[in-house]
Formats: structure tokens, sequence, C-alpha cells
């Protein structure tokens, strides 16, 4: 306690006060798909307890929301559903994609399935598991409740500095391949782009 | 039970039958497929559609045609169950819906299109179900790779600094 | 009064100007899950409601044909992600009747208990949320509690708490022990106080009867025009239950009731769901104490079951057996036939469509989805309701995404 001043008055940085503050008061926005879904109910729910954390309150518009837990997979009808939610989310904000679907697509290597959320929105915070445990996604909620303390700045700063997507590269090699492939071949192609050279070949 | 014999008279001669552990199936030329449908629902009282479903036979060792299109019926009361194929082709795999017969083929005539391409005559509302719209694709024809042909990434990134 | 068909794009509204228009979905928390409605509302009352769905689809039937019958599993596990095993038992009866394989008296009884356990684990989050949706928040956590205990159930045997990929072509990844058995003994005993504590707290509760009672009737015409099955149809009075009428693993030697009602409405399949878990009890009680014993595979040199795992690690023969049946073109001696075989799942009639190729994987593998069928009745049921029972018919219909679009 700093010499000189009366009782209950504390000096602390104005970010130290906020990330206090916005770290034991995380409102998640449940996004949840599939499995995944059902565990973080587990969560919630009675065994669990996600409120010791100061994280049950659950609101279902993105408007009042800081955290995005995206769990379950992410087909490609449901992108830009996540996307726009993510986008409608106020600053600061943080995201857990939760789950092995929603980080990397999982087991569903298949033609409809987005091979990890983080290649079209950022991610802070990876759970893995087919689906995580309960505890799991606790350790997450308490893992980005410390990240937040420690990198965290009232004016979101630390947001700023990083203007590229934060996962792994969006693309690899083949997946590159397959859709120049695509476009050449012009089979099935999925965007207007594609769709637009089908026509005026035709 | 209803008898392969009484099918036959009534709807040709062309109905083969066959039988593999408990299942009976029933191969019915497209053209008499409509006919023979509403006749097992009529006077055989197999009242309830369970599914309807397709299957490709791209480079199946034996196969003669593209597609077939298989209808599992149910007589509810008495439990009799009874399986119908019937065979498509390429260019133009289409078949009469059954929409009118059974209420609940709707769905499962919408998604045998978005799946196989096969397109149903008659059906109220033929559009595709599991799919966007813009695909353009039949992902499960055999001649569609499993991890498709990158429909699954064409999409925008948004940064942190976008967001 | 039957219903008529509902045409999607019909324009007998478009000339009324005070209809709106409300998206419903895809992300909304009483769907649960992914699926979309668009409903044209008067007012408050529901004019027509058009489902969108697909927003979950993740080619599992695509996934099938690249798959063997026992990596497939861990697939259909996660299709009905509130009873994942009755999934598994689903698709291995389908993969065992299309191999001609029999059973061991074990296993059939074991893997009937599993079945209704996840019975009770389904009817327990889904009569819990329905709740949960219609107001009653207690009702939710005391059944999640139980389902905390089905999950540790099913981890003691599997060693995975939710998606266990616990059945094997012939069998099952291996046996339980005697802990386990104690341990489903117990929770025989614990289940019923909780059940009865929820039973009063909801089925003569003047809110939750008035919310649902009357509210998203199905005519028995109607059920089985529309392909309905499981205890939507029964709600509806078609007395037809695949484990008593087509019986299948060891139904035949339990004594259990079928579950009926005439009442049609969400509150007739509430009371449907709520007895079925009483009959679930039953056959749990008899399946536990009369669990036979001896092997719960079946016989190694029939070439069709997985080996032990103690035989793989510790013997040549037992890692040439594994080696053997793990190859695509060596293992199971498929015939080129099509076979369709169905369970009674939680959810209604699941089955599977399965076409044989040479290989040990499926040439084709249709699920029919009970959920997608009666997502299917959907507009159907809710025309002319309130738009606060659109959530009291979902509920009441069980639809679960991943099944729904695959």
């Amino acid at each position: 306690m700093a010499v000189g001043l009366p009782e209950n008055i504390f000096i602390t940085r104005l970010d130290a006060a906020a990330n206090w503050a916005r770290s034991n008061s995380l409102w998640p926005m449940p996004f949840a798909t599939a499995c995944c879904g059902i565990e973080l109910m587990a969560t919630a729910a009675s065994r669990h307890d996600l409120a010791r954390f100061g994280a049950e309150v659950m609101r279902f518009s993105p408007r009042q929301c800081d955290l995005l837990i995206v769990a379950g997979r992410v087909v490609m009808k449901m992108l830009p559903v996540l996307q726009r939610i993510w986008l409608q989310m106020p600053e600061p904000k943080w995201c857990i994609s939760m789950g092995a679907c929603a980080c990397s697509g999982g087991v569903f290597d298949t033609y409809a399935v987005v091979q990890g959320v983080d290649r079209f929105i950022p991610v802070d915070m990876y759970v893995p598991g087919c689906p995580p445990r309960p505890e799991q996604l606790l350790a997450a909620v308490i893992d980005m409740q410390e990240k937040v303390r420690r990198t965290g700045t009232i004016m979101g700063r630390e947001f700023v500095s990083r203007d590229t997507s934060s996962g792994p590269s969006p693309f690899d090699l083949q997946e590159q391949h397959r859709i120049e492939d695509s476009r050449l071949i012009q089979l099935g192609g999925f965007s207007a782009a594609a769709t637009s050279t089908v026509e005026g070949d035709a | 039970m209803v008898s392969l014999q009484e099918l036959q008279d009534q709807f040709g001669s062309e109905i083969q039958e066959r039988v593999f552990r408990d299942n009976r199936f029933i191969d019915v030329p497209a053209e008499q497929l409509l006919q023979l449908l509403s006749g097992l629902k009529t006077q055989f009282s197999f009242d309830m559609l369970v599914d309807i479903t397709a299957v490709d036979w791209l480079d199946y060792e034996g196969a003669t045609d593209r597609f077939s299109v298989v209808y599992l019926l149910l007589n509810v009361d008495s439990g009799e169950r009874l399986t119908v194929r019937t065979a498509v082709n390429l260019p133009d795999p289409a078949l009469p819906s059954v929409c009118s017969l059974w209420m609940g083929a709707d769905w499962m005539e919408r998604e045998v299109y978005d799946m196989f391409g096969i397109s149903f005559t008659e059906h109220p509302d033929l559009r595709r179900i599991l799919m966007p719209e813009e695909f353009s694709a039949f992902p499960l024809r055999k001649d569609y790779p499993l991890k498709g042909r990158g429909e699954r990434h064409n999409f925008p990134v948004i940064t942190r600094s976008e967001g | 009064m039957p219903l008529s068909p509902v045409a999607t794009h019909s324009s007998e509204s478009a000339d009324r100007e005070y209809v709106w228009t409300l998206n419903f979905g895809p992300q909304h928390p009483a769907t649960h899950t992914t699926l979309r409605l668009v409903l044209t509302l008067d007012g408050e009352k529901v004019l027509k409601a058009v489902p969108y769905i697909g927003y979950l689809h993740s080619g599992f039937e695509k996934l099938a044909e690249h798959l063997d019958f026992n990596q497939y599993v861990t697939i259909a596990d996660r299709m009905n992600y509130l009873s994942p095993l009755a999934n598994e038992i689903a698709w291995h009866h389908s993969v065992e009747k299309l191999l001609g394989i029999e059973l061991t008296p074990r296993c059939r009884y074991l893997r009937t208990i599993l079945a209704e356990l996840m019975r009770l684990h389904d009817h327990l989050l889904n009569l819990g949320t329905t709740a949960l949706d219609l107001g009653g928040f207690t009702a939710f956590l005391y059944f999640f509690q139980q389902r905390e205990h089905i999950y540790d159930i099913v981890e003691l045997a599997s060693g995975q708490r939710f998606h266990t990929s616990y059945t094997r072509v012939g069998g099952v990844l291996f046996d339980v022990n005697t802990d386990w058995v104690n341990r489903v003994r117990k929770f025989i005993r614990e289940f019923p106080p909780v059940y009865e504590e929820v039973d009063r707290l909801l089925t003569k509760n003047r809110i939750f009867v008035d919310r649902t009672q009357g509210i998203g009737y199905l005519s028995r015409e109607d059920a089985i025009n529309l392909s309905a099955t499981g205890p939507v149809a029964r709600a509806s009075g078609v007395e037809r239950d695949l484990r008593r009428d087509d019986p299948y693993l060891a139904y035949s030697e339990l004594d259990f009731d079928v579950i009926c009602s005439r009442g049609g409405d969400c509150y007739a399949r509430y009371l449907v769901r709520m007895q079925e878990m009483l009959e679930s009890l039953k056959i749990l009680e008899q399946a536990i104490e009369n669990i036979p014993s001896g092997p719960v595979n079946i016989a190694v040199d029939s070439d069709m079951v997985l080996p032990p795992k103690p035989a793989v690690y510790r013997s040549i023969e037992g890692l040439i057996q594994h080696f053997e049946m793990v190859m695509p073109n060596r293992s199971h001696d498929v015939p080129r036939e099509q076979v369709y075989a169905a369970t009674e799942s939680p959810n209604g009639e699941l089955g599977f469509y399965i076409v044989g190729n040479d290989e040990s994987r499926a040439w084709r593998a249709r699920t029919r989805p009970p959920s997608f069928i009666h997502f299917a009745m959907f507009p159907h049921m809710i025309r002319d309701h309130q738009l606060s029972d659109v959530v009291a018919v979902l509920g009441s219909l069980n639809i679960i995404a991943a099944e729904l679009d695959r």
C-alpha cells in the first residue's frame, strides 16, 4: 500500500484495471454447431459449472458478447454466418476454437467442411479433443483470462498490430492446386467468379 | 406377403425379385416405377415410405447402369418390408416423383437430386437441400473427389484489423 | 383433419401487406444446433414456415465410401451426438447383417444395455432442453446431472466419455468388468428419485402443459404418410417399435412395453419420452442381471473380427491377424449385395442401406436419418400456431443437426 494514501485507495495502471475487469467477466457467444456444443452445454451445466470462472453469461446475441466459442465443425454453408457473427461482436473480442473440427477440420476432411476456422477468422485459443472434455474447455477459459490480463490494453492496441490472420497460412499448396484445377476444368465451381466463367464459355 | 407372381401379372413381366438375408428387392424398369409404387401403396397397403436413396455404379464391376434409385417401403400394420429398385442413366437421369403418394417423399427426393443430380418430374419444389444453391456439382457421384474441388476454401479471410 | 401439402413458393399471402417475415436461425439458441427457418407471420401467427437445412452437411455418406467398416464407426458416432453409441450399434448392426455375422450372447446383452443407456441419454437431454426453452431451467440441471453419470459409465467401458467408438464388427473394443456392472446397477438405483422429481416439476406444471398441449398436432395418418418413426410416431398412435416388431440384439428375450399415445401433440411426445425412460430402466434392470458370461467377440479365426489387443502386441500371430484385418482387400469376405437394416434409435428408425463391394468398405452407405424425416414434417405441424410454439415443436421433434444434414 502506497504511503500517504487514505484507506481503500489503490493505484494501478488503467490497462491493468480494464484487463482485470474484462478477464473476470467474459461473456461467451456459444457458436455451437455440433457435438462440441453438447460438451459446451455440459460445461455450463450442473457438474462443471462455468459460472465459477465468471464466464457463464451465455448471450446468444453477438452484440453483447466478447468471447466467441466456435464449438463444432463449420461447413461452407455456415462459414459466412460465422464471419458475420464475428464482425457483429464489439471490440475487444476474443475467439476460442473448440474441438478438432473447428481447429483443423478433424476427421471430416471432406468437400463441405472448412479445414479450420482460423483460416477465415482470427483465433486466440485452440482446444484440442473430439470433443474436448469440459475440463479442457474450463482450462481454455482460464488461459484466456490469463492472456487477456497479460496482453490486453484498454484501447485494444494489441489487436491493431496484428493485421494478418493469426492461424497457419490460409491455404496449403495441395488445396491451392485443387482450386486452380477446378477453375481450369470448370467443374462445380462454388465462387461467383468460377460460376461466371462457366456461363461465359457456354 | 405380396408375391412376385401377383406383381408380375399386374405390372408387367419385367419385374424381377431378389432376396438377400431378410431383405426382398423388387427390380423394376423406370417406366413402370410409378405404376408399381402406387399399386403397392393402394392394393398391398405399403403405407409408409421409409426412405429413398440412390447408388452410383460408376466403375463397379459388372454394373450395367449408372445409377439405381432405391425405394424402401414398409407396411406399418404387418411390418412387411419391400425394397423397390430401378435404374436410371446419364445424360438426363429423371424419374417420376412419388410425392403425390407419400408426402414424406418430398425431402428425400430433394436430397437425391442434391447429391446425385437425379431429377424427379412433377416434384413440387425440386431445389438443392443440403448444399448451397450456388453449388454446381453433385457430391455423392463417384467422379466427385472426397475432398472436393476447393469449394470449401473459396471464402474471404477476415483478419484482426478488419474485425 | 388431414394436413395438406405445403407449397413452398405459393403466393397465397403475398397480397396481404401486413404479413412479415422472420428469419429464425441458423444460429439461434432454441435450435440448439444449426437449422434455419424462414417464417411468414401474421402478427404472431405463423402462416408459413420454410426450413433451410444443410448448415452442418459434412459429407458423412461420402466418407463412408472411403473408410472401412471399423473406421467408419468413428464417423457414425458423430451423427446423432445425443446418443453416439446408438449410432455405432445401428451401423454395425447393418454391417453384420451384410457380412452374416451372428453375435455372441454376451455382446448382444452388452450392446442392448448400451443402447438403452443411450436412449436415456438422448431423452434426458431432449426433455431437459425442451423444458429449458419453455422456461424451466431446473429440469435441465437435474437431468444433466444424470447424463454425467451415464457419461461416466460409458467412459468406464470405452475410455472416452462422448464419442466412444466402442463397437467393432463382430463385437466391441474390449469387454466390461464387474466394476462396470456395479456402476450400472448403482445408476439404476439412483435414477428413479431424480426422475420423479422432474416428473413433479414438469408433468403437471400449468405453464409447461399450456405451452405443449394441443401444440403441433400430428394425426396417425399423417405420421405414417410423412414417414414418422420412433417417439414422434408413437405419440401419434402408430404402434410400432423395432425392438418389438423386428427384434434385434437381446430385445426378444427381455420384457418391456411399447409406449404409445393418441394425443399427437407436443405434450404427448413429452409423455411418451418420459414413459420410455422408465421402460428403458426396466430393460436395463433385466439385462444387467442376466448378462451372460463368455466371450464378447466372435471367434478370431472367423476372419471377421479384430484380434484382442494383448494378442496383437505380444504375439506374432496376433499381429499378423490384425494386419490382415486392417488391409482393405484382405480382410472381410464381403458379399456383393445390398442390405438395409434398421434399429430403433432414441429418435426413431435409424437404418443403414449398405452396398457391399469386394473390399471391406462400403460402396455406398446410406443413412436413414430420423431427424431429417421428422424435420420435413415441421412446416405442416407449425402452421397456424403462434411464434412461441416454434421452439416447443422443434424441441418435441428432437432435431439433431448432424443427423439432419450428415
